[in-house]
C-alpha cells in the first residue's frame, strides 16, 4: 500500500514537471517573439515614426543612406547629413572637430526598391519554374526511376545552406555568363533558392484538384492541357499562392546569396537611373537584409548607428508582412470563387 | 489522320458490315458500337475476358453484373478513358465505333470523346457557374460565339430537364445545385457537345428515389437522339430504362440480349439467379 502511494506520488510529480516543461517550453517561444517584435517595434518606432505630423519619418523612407556629420559647434551638438554638412560649411567656413559615421543620416529608399525588386524577380521566375515543374511532375509524368531522380534532386536542392546557393550564383552566373554583380544573378539565385519549396507545395496543390474535375474535361473531349489550364489549374492557384508566400519572406530575408549576386553596399543611383532599358538587368541594387548586415558590422559602431540599423530591420518587418498581406488577400478572394 | 467528327451523323448505317462476322449474330445491321474479343487487364490483373456486344443506335445498353465485374471497365474503353490510368491497355481484340477502331493510332482521341460523352457514377459539375459548365464543352471545341453558346446551353439544359429550374440562375456556382440537379447538369453538359453517343456509369448511384426516377425519365427521353449506354447496380433499373442488357460476372459478358428476355427468360442460370437476387 505504501509502495503504491509513493509511486503514485511520484507519477503524479512526474506529471507536473512534464506539464510545467512543457508550459514553460512554449511560454519561451513567445517570450522571445515579443521581446523582438517590440525591441524592433519600439526603437525601429522612433527612427521611422516622428512625433510632429505627418508622424512618419518621409526623410527616412524617400532619401538614400548618408554620412552622418557629428561636432560641436557653440555649445551646441550639430547632426548634420552629408549634404546638410555641405551647406553648413559653405555658409560657416569654420574647422570643426567633425566625427563622421557612414549609412548613419539620410534613409534607406533605394534598399527598398532593391529588396522590392529582387523579391518579384525572383518569384516571378520562380513561380514559372516551379509551376511548370509541379505541372510535370503531377500531370503529365508517369512513375519511374527517373522521376524519382527528380524527386530526390528536388529534395536534395531544398536542403542546400542559402549561402552554398550565393557561391553557386557567384561562380554561374556573376563569373560564368559574365552577368556581374547583377538584379539577373539575383533573381535567378534567389529563384533556385526557393524553387524546391515552391515544387513541392504546387505538386501538392494540383493533387488536391478532385480527379473527377480532370476526367469531366477530358470526357467533354479537351486536350489534356485544356483540362490543366481551364480545369485544375486555376483551382490550385489558392494553394500555390499560400506556398509562395512563405517563398516570398524567405526570398526577401537572405542575405547570404544576394551578397555575391546582386547586392552593393551603397550605391548612389536609383534602380531606374540606367542609361540603356537593357542595363537595368545587368546593375547590382541595394538590398534591405544586406543593409542591415552592413550597419551592424562593416562599420564601427557607436550610438548613432543604432537608429539606421533598428529603423532598416523595422521597414524590413513592415516590407514582408505587407507581400506576405497581399498574397494572402490575393488568394482569399481567388479561394472565394470556387469551393467544393 | 482520321477525324471522327467529320463522320457523317448517319454513319452506322453507311458503314459496311465486317465480312469476318456471322451474320446471324444480329438481326439489324444497325450497330453503332462493336467490342469484338476484347480482353483488358490493369497491369498484369486481367479484368475482361473476350467480351464481344454489339450495342444499336438510338437505344439504351444497360450492363449489369455485380461490383468488380469489370462493366465499367468496359464502359470507360468506349471512350478510351482508361488511357488515363497506367498500365491499363487492351490486350485482345478490339471496339469499333461506327466501323473504325477507336484504338488505331490514328485515331484522335479528343475527337473520340467529343463524339462520346461521359456521365460519371459521381456527378463531378466543375466549381463555375452553371453556364460555363455547359458552355465548357463548346469553348474548348472553339466555338466562342456568344448568340450560339447561348443557344446550346439553354438547349442542352432543357434536353436534360434542367432548364426550368435554373433558368433564373445560370451565373451561379454550379455546386449550390441539389445532387440530381448536379447530375442533370452533367448530362447537360455531356450533350450540349452534340455526341452520338452518351455513357453513363452508374449515374443514380448517389441520388434519391426521386432523383433517379427524374434521370431515368430522362434517359428514356434521350434514346431518341443518342446511343445510351448505362453502366448500373440497380436491376430494376436496367430493366425500366434499358432496350438491350448485358450481363457481366468476372469479367466476361456471361449473356447479352434484349432486356425483355435477359429478365424474364434468360438463358443463362447464372444470369437468372443474379436477376432474381440469388447472389450479387
Amino acid at each position: 500500500m505504501i509502495a503504491a502511494a509513493s509511486n503514485r506520488r511520484r507519477s503524479q510529480f512526474l506529471e507536473s514537471a512534464l506539464f510545467w516543461a512543457f508550459r514553460i517550453a512554449t511560454y519561451f517561444v513567445l517570450l522571445c517573439a515579443t521581446y523582438i517584435f517590440l525591441d524592433i517595434g519600439i526603437k525601429g518606432g522612433r527612427t521611422v515614426f516622428t512625433r510632429t505630423a505627418p508622424f512618419v519619418n518621409l526623410k527616412f523612407l524617400s532619401e538614400p543612406p548618408q554620412t552622418l556629420y557629428v561636432f560641436d559647434y557653440q555649445g551646441k551638438k550639430m547632426e548634420l547629413s552629408d549634404r546638410e554638412f555641405r551647406d553648413w560649411k559653405t555658409t560657416h567656413k569654420e574647422d570643426v572637430d567633425v566625427t563622421s559615421v557612414s549609412y548613419s543620416a539620410g534613409g534607406i529608399w533605394p534598399c527598398i526598391v532593391g529588396t522590392a525588386l529582387l523579391v518579384i524577380g525572383s518569384m516571378t521566375l520562380a513561380l514559372f519554374i516551379g509551376i511548370s515543374c509541379a505541372i510535370y511532375l503531377s500531370e503529365y509524368s508517369r512513375d519511374g526511376r527517373f522521376i524519382r531522380l527528380i524527386r530526390i534532386a528536388i529534395l536534395n536542392l531544398a536542403g542546400v545552406p542559402s549561402i552554398v546557393f550565393g557561391l553557386f550564383g557567384f561562380g554561374l552566373f556573376v563569373i560564368f555568363f559574365g552577368w556581374n554583380v547583377s538584379l539577373l544573378s539575383g533573381w535567378f539565385t534567389l529563384g533556385l533558392m526557393v524553387l524546391p519549396a515552391i515544387i513541392t507545395a504546387s505538386e501538392e496543390s494540383l493533387r488536391a484538384v478532385p480527379q473527377g474535375l480532370r476526367e469531366g474535361s477530358l470526357a467533354l473531349g479537351a486536350t489534356k492541357w485544356q483540362t490543366i489550364r481551364k480545369n485544375v489549374l486555376p483551382y490550385a492557384l489558392p494553394g500555390i499562392l499560400t506556398s509562395s508566400i512563405l517563398g516570398i519572406a524567405r526570398v526577401a530575408g537572405e542575405t547570404a546569396p544576394i551578397m555575391f549576386t546582386a547586392a552593393y553596399a551603397m550605391r548612389d543611383e536609383m534602380p531606374w537611373q540606367v542609361s540603356h532599358w537593357t542595363n537595368f538587368f545587368f546593375q547590382g541594387v541595394m538590398a534591405l537584409p544586406y543593409h542591415i548586415y552592413v550597419v551592424s558590422s562593416k562599420i564601427p559602431q557607436n550610438e548613432y548607428t543604432e537608429r539606421v540599423q533598428y529603423g532598416t530591420a523595422f521597414v524590413f518587418l513592415a516590407v514582408v508582412m505587407l507581400i506576405a498581406l497581399t498574397s494572402i488577400l490575393l488568394r482569399e478572394r481567388q479561394r472565394r470563387r470556387l469551393s467544393w | 489522320m482520321v477525324s471522327l467528327l467529320e463522320m457523317p451523323q448517319t454513319l452506322p448505317q453507311q458503314v459496311p458490315r465486317q465480312n469476318d462476322r456471322p451474320v446471324e449474330e444480329t438481326e439489324s445491321a444497325e450497330i453503332m458500337i462493336d467490342v469484338r474479343d476484347l480482353d483488358f487487364a490493369y497491369g498484369g490483373n486481367k479484368v475482361l475476358h473476350n467480351v464481344s456486344l454489339d450495342i444499336p443506335p438510338q437505344a439504351v445498353t444497360a450492363f449489369i453484373g455485380p461490383s468488380g465485374c469489370g462493366k465499367t471497365t468496359l464502359l470507360r474503353c468506349i471512350n478510351r478513358m482508361n488511357d488515363l490510368i497506367e498500365g491499363a491497355r487492351i490486350t485482345r481484340g478490339a471496339i469499333h465505333l461506327g466501323g473504325i477502331d477507336i484504338n488505331a493510332p490514328q485515331v484522335d482521341v479528343v475527337d473520340l470523346r467529343r463524339r462520346v460523352g461521359m456521365v460519371f457514377q459521381k456527378s463531378n459539375p466543375f466549381p463555375k457557374s452553371v453556364y460555363e459548365n455547359i458552355s465548357y464543352g463548346l469553348r474548348i471545341a472553339g466555338v466562342n460565339k456568344r448568340s450560339r453558346i447561348d443557344e446550346a446551353v439553354e438547349k442542352s439544359l432543357r434536353g436534360a430537364a434542367l432548364w426550368d429550374e435554373v433558368k433564373d440562375r445560370l451565373g451561379e456556382g454550379a455546386l449550390g445545385l441539389s445532387g440530381g440537379q448536379q447530375q442533370r447538369l452533367c448530362i447537360a453538359r455531356a450533350l450540349a457537345v452534340e455526341p452520338d453517343v452518351v455513357l453513363m456509369d452508374e449515374p443514380c448511384s448517389a441520388l434519391d428515389p426521386i432523383a433517379t426516377a427524374k434521370i431515368e425519365e430522362l434517359i428514356h427521353e434521350l434514346k431518341r437522339r443518342y446511343t445510351m449506354v448505362i453502366v448500373t447496380h440497380n436491376m430494376q433499373q436496367a430493366g425500366r430504362v434499358s432496350d438491350h442488357t448485358g450481363f457481366f460476372y468476372l469479367g466476361k459478358l456471361i449473356e447479352f440480349g434484349p432486356t425483355t428476355k435477359i429478365f424474364t427468360n434468360p438463358s443463362e442460370r447464372r444470369t437468372e439467379d443474379y436477376i432474381t437476387g440469388r447472389f450479387g
